[in-house]
């Protein structure tokens, strides 16, 4: 059996999935020359650049991702516990041992490559929630094993958190899709964090919260009117408005007292409440301008001159859509979505075939934090969320960043291949 | 089995498609609604440098130059690339203090650190010879080098004019054609043809990084525009001739016009006291410029067209002319002259200097007879049959037919028209209708209200020899290579006289230069036509006038000369056009040499000018000036007759 596995687990493999993850790599490595491109020295692959470093980063993924094809699935499943202990213990030993790059402390030197722990953090966390879940698949979703399946998401949230990267440590909490589709969170509770984010912009938005509350009221009272008739529904309505009438008024002292200025001012810029393009806003702002100057086709492929000339910070980190949008235009950068929402899907489907619980729950927890850096940041870099600085999967430039992507995605791929062999 | 919430993937599947729809909605906004940020893109990145046009030079008329372009260096520094600077060296080179450095170099990074900004301006070429030498030293420091006017011969200033950097209003009105730090004409032909002189400035497209540093050319030059060179202009000036009289009128206020009958083109143009045109370029051009302003002989003044006098019995000429036209007198016409002219009933009189008893109009004019003229302008104001104001306004229409009262039309910015009253000015002046030749009488002999610019009587001039019309009077003949002339120049303008009017005429002024009041200055060979005038000034010296054409027949050149606060007309003004005009007709100069000598050493200029001005000099610019001028000659009684002397007079008197 063992033998037959091994014989055809390329046959299992979801080609797919591993096309799409090799276009977005190169579509990376693309963008990453046309970011830093200097017509002065357009060799290809000098490990002087950014880009020939990242064809070196993109070649030691394929090694990587083949390696994880063909070790046994069940070799990963049983090291779970010990990796996560392993990326913990990282994740401290950056807090002391770590370099500081950039104000965060996310970084511990190897040799002349660094290594930034918080990126295997989400493998590890996802990693383990799939194997603790997966153990408690006789109960019923419970509150017990949600508290807990928390916990390993909060100890290394708590950790990155000290760094401190607010960015990546927000991206673990993407893993709330995980315990949705398990069942352990209602769907109420989903509405529920849609309606805290609206109240949260809305908080901030108006001026006034006293308003804002009245607001509330009148439609709490008017929709307490209309049901007036269900008791039920007029509990929750008026439990609903005191808890939003509470939380608007906490909103606005978090705001001012737990979030830092940075991070205000980011926030501030979204909502437009705040202008300044040379300043605070100036990522923002070139980078809007960037991509808005790339038009219906763009500018064409090395012709981009906002990021070219580095008007764009951070461009091909965490700014490289920039790249695309002002380079590929309108259509270039809807193919780059379309890309990721494909694979996004593909994901979620090859999720529901899984026949175990352990592999089902961690393709669901690649699923999210794919999604979460997918939408944080295009978002961020199109102004409709606050500047956070997280890569986008696969094409930003970075060691750490491509090689826990594709480990996350070559497991998932690991663990479908092996799926007919294996069952609960 | 834990898969009893399969149905959750649609949720989160539909999560998925909803935030994807939002990001393509959002980047359909940035990238296809809103143009905005391919704008702001294009300003992030394209610098538009401005390539300077070569400013069009000024030829005379025969091909010599008057104006042309220098270079002069521009030092730049790019400040963050200044390095090891040997800074005592460099203050040196460029002959500057330590502070001074400091200063610029602070100015400059405050400008920009990464962009270059000029350090020094206008280094001459011997500095830049020095400074090249030891340039390698001086990292972060560049030359540009861009050129000014130049004026060879450093001449004919208030013809060239100056061009000076643009104020915010010139920028305003050329609707963003000039940039701040652009020059542009501001008197003179300079001014004058502007928009041909300055040609049209080019554009480079250069792409900056985010610091501003310099990555190349914009889209390969697609949208670069060359800088078109201005319009070379052929002046009608005579560089030869405009030397000679700028040296003759040399420490002496006036003018000197000379013309070109058969054309208008102006031969020669002088405004005295005159100024090198070199003073208004280069560094210390702001200085210089103050000084001029504030020189009490009013170098930037132009007085060829700005200046308006009396013009004294030169005026004799054009009444005559007119006088025959309007039939009230015919050469043969014969006053008598007892030494002066009787009026107001006998009660007062106008002085001759002559007894010449009976007088034709030949006679008239060449011993400029006062009372001949004053008969004639009784004639023409009290026996034509009408009121004293109606004939007075025909006799002024045949006088504005002559180019008087009004501005001629001259290619140079700020001509003024001269004074020239009309009968209502009189009537309101006199507070009723009832005067007549009496009142005004003075006019008769070109005195009292009248004021006539030098071009207008180098003009009036031009239509005597012409007999009978003129072309306006211009400065620039040919204009660019295919030498256009302007159309308003080629148009012949008829003074309203018969021709047949102006033989006597003539005659009297010829006679005038053989054995009349300019007797001194007549020219061998060349039959010269001309009148004096002593213009009287209540002021101090009398203004010398001299007009006249020549050679009689066919003429070539049509000159006046004013000097002001000289004296007699035949002593000072006819010897210098004399020289003139046979330097130009003959290129000699005949006249002896202790009268040459005389001109060219007589300084005239008013002894109260040499001083610097004063404080009360700034404060005396009406209330003096207005009082009433005791007239001999003149039975005006008005108050506040206007002066006819330049401004200049009557700021000082």
């Amino acid at each position: 059996m063992t033998r037959m596995r091994h014989s055809n687990f390329l046959g299992n493999l979801d080609w797919m999935t591993v096309c799409l993850w090799f276009i977005l790599c190169v579509i990376g490595w693309f963008n990453i020359r046309a970011a830093v491109y200097d017509p002065a020295h357009p060799g290809l692959f000098s490990l002087e650049t950014n880009y020939g470093k990242q064809s070196l980063y993109i070649f030691t993924a394929i090694i990587i991702g083949f390696a994880i094809l063909i070790i046994d699935q069940r070799f990963f499943i049983s090291t779970t516990p010990f990796f996560y202990i392993l990326v913990i213990l990282l994740l401290v030993a950056v807090l002391v041992i770590g370099r500081n790059v950039g104000g965060n402390q996310a970084w511990i030197p190897l040799g002349s490559f660094r290594l930034q722990p918080s990126e295997f953090g989400k493998l590890a966390t996802c990693l383990l929630l799939a194997y603790y879940l997966n153990t408690q698949t006789n109960k019923t979703p419970n509150l017990n094993t949600l508290m807990v399946g928390c916990c390993i998401i909060l100890l290394p949230v708590f950790l990155v958190m000290l760094q401190p990267d607010t960015g990546s440590a927000l991206a673990f909490f993407s893993l709330i899709f995980v315990f949705y589709r398990e069942g352990y969170v209602s769907n109420s509770v989903l509405i529920f964090i849609a309606l805290a984010i609206l109240l949260f912009v809305l908080a901030l938005l108006i001026p006034n919260q006293w308003l804002l509350v009245a607001g509330i009221t009148l439609l709490c009272a008017a929709a307490a009117y209309f049901m007036r008739r269900k008791r039920k529904y007029i509990l929750r309505i008026i439990f609903l408005y005191l808890a939003s009438a509470v939380y608007i008024l906490c909103v606005d002292f978090a705001y001012e007292n737990i979030l830092q200025p940075h991070q205000r001012n980011r926030i501030d810029i979204i909502l437009g409440k705040m202008d300044d393009p040379r300043g605070q806003g100036y990522n923002l702002n070139q980078s809007k301008i960037a991509i808005g100057s790339g038009k219906l086709f763009g500018k064409g492929y090395l012709q981009g001159t906002q990021t070219k000339y580095n008007f764009v910070p951070e461009q091909s980190t965490d700014f490289i859509f920039c790249t695309i949008g002002e380079e590929w235009g309108f259509m270039g950068s809807v193919v780059l979505i379309l890309l990721y929402l494909v694979l996004l899907m593909r994901i979620v489907h090859i999720a529901e075939r899984q026949r175990t619980v352990f592999a089902r729950i961690y393709a669901y927890g690649v699923a999210s934090i794919l999604f979460f850096h997918f939408f944080i940041n295009i978002g961020m870099t199109i102004g409709i969320v606050p500047v956070i600085g997280i890569p986008l999967p696969f094409i930003s430039y970075g060691g750490s960043s491509l090689w826990s992507f594709t480990i996350l995605l070559f497991l998932l791929l690991r663990f479908d291949s092996a799926r007919k062999g294996l069952s609960n | 089995m834990g898969n009893s919430f399969f149905e959750r993937k649609y949720v989160i599947l539909g999560i998925f498609i909803t935030i994807a729809i939002v990001i393509v909605a959002r980047l359909f906004y940035l990238q296809i609604i809103d143009d905005s940020y391919l704008l702001s893109a294009n300003n992030n990145v394209v610098r538009k440098i401005a390539v300077y046009p070569a400013r069009g030079i000024i030829l005379d008329r025969n091909g010599k130059i008057l104006v042309q372009n220098e270079p002069v260096y521009d030092i730049l520094v790019t400040p963050r690339e200044v390095k090891d600077l040997d800074t005592a060296l460099l203050c040196q080179l460029l002959d500057m203090d330590r502070n001074d450095f400091q200063e610029r170099m602070d100015k400059a990074r405050a400008h920009s650190p990464y962009r270059s900004s000029p350090f020094e301006k206008m280094v001459s070429t011997e500095t830049y010879a020095r400074f090249q030498e030891h340039q390698y030293k001086f990292k972060g420091f560049y030359v540009q080098n861009r050129t000014v006017r130049s004026y060879p011969d450093s001449l004919a200033a208030h013809f060239l004019g100056y061009i000076q950097e643009v104020n915010d209003r010139d920028i305003e009105r050329s609707n963003g054609f000039y940039r701040p730090g652009d020059y542009i004409g501001a008197s003179g032909v300079e001014r004058s043809y502007e928009e041909l002189l300055r040609g049209h400035r080019g554009v480079k497209n250069l792409m900056v990084d985010a610091l501003n540093r310099p990555k190349g050319v914009f889209m390969d030059g697609k949208y670069d525009t060359l800088a078109v060179s201005g319009e070379g202009l052929v002046s009608s000036l005579d560089k030869d001739l405009q030397l000679l009289a700028e040296r003759l009128m040399k420490n002496k206020m006036g003018s000197v016009v000379a013309i070109e009958p058969s054309t208008g083109e102006i031969l020669t143009f002088v405004s005295s006291p005159a100024y090198d045109p070199n003073l208004m370029v280069g560094k210390e051009r702001g200085n210089n410029y103050m000084e001029l302003l504030h020189d009490p002989t009013k170098p930037l003044f132009i007085r060829p067209i700005q200046a308006s006098y009396p013009p004294g019995s030169v005026f004799k000429v054009v009444s005559a002319l007119i006088a025959q036209q309007a039939g009230v007198i015919t050469p043969h016409t014969i006053f008598n002259c007892p030494g002066g002219y009787r009026y107001g009933g006998g009660r007062a009189i106008m002085r001759c200097t002559h007894v010449d008893g009976p007088t034709d109009l030949v006679k008239s004019i060449q011993r400029s007879c006062n009372t001949y003229y004053g008969h004639v302008y009784a004639k023409m104001i009290d026996s034509r049959g009408m009121s004293g104001p109606k004939a007075y306004d025909l006799w002024r229409e045949g006088l504005t037919k002559f180019g008087l009262g009004a501005p001629l039309g001259i290619d140079l910015p700020g001509e003024k028209g001269g004074f020239l009253p009309s009968a209502s000015y009189h009537t309101k002046n006199y507070g009723n209708e009832k005067w007549g030749s009496s009142f005004t009488i003075s006019l008769s002999i070109g005195q009292g209200q009248l004021g006539i610019t030098p071009l207008q009587m180098a003009n009036l001039m031009a239509i005597v020899a012409n007999r009978g019309f003129y072309y306006r009077p211009h400065l620039i003949k040919g204009i660019g290579e295919k030498q256009i002339v302007k159309e308003e120049f080629t148009e012949k303008i008829w003074a309203g006289v018969d021709e047949k009017h102006y033989e006597p005429v003539i005659e009297g002024m010829s006679r005038a230069v053989s054995s009349g009041t300019a007797a001194g200055s007549k020219i061998k060979d060349i039959e010269m036509c001309g009148k004096t005038g002593t213009v009287q000034n209540p002021h101090g010296e009398n203004h010398a006038v001299f007009f006249a054409f020549a050679p009689r027949v066919n003429p070539k050149i049509a000159i006046a000369v004013f000097v002001e606060n000289a004296g007699y007309g035949g002593v000072w003004a006819a010897p210098i056009a004399s020289m003139l005009v046979e330097k130009y007709i003959n290129d000699t100069i005949s006249l002896p040499k202790y009268i040459q000598d005389r001109i060219y050493n007589a300084d005239l200029l008013p002894k109260t000018l040499s001083k610097p001005p004063s404080q009360e000099t700034k404060v005396s610019t009406t209330a003096s000036t207005r009082s009433d001028h005791k007239h001999t000659l003149s039975p005006d009684h008005t108050p506040n007759l206007l002066v006819h002397h330049s401004q200049i007079r009557r700021q000082y008197d």
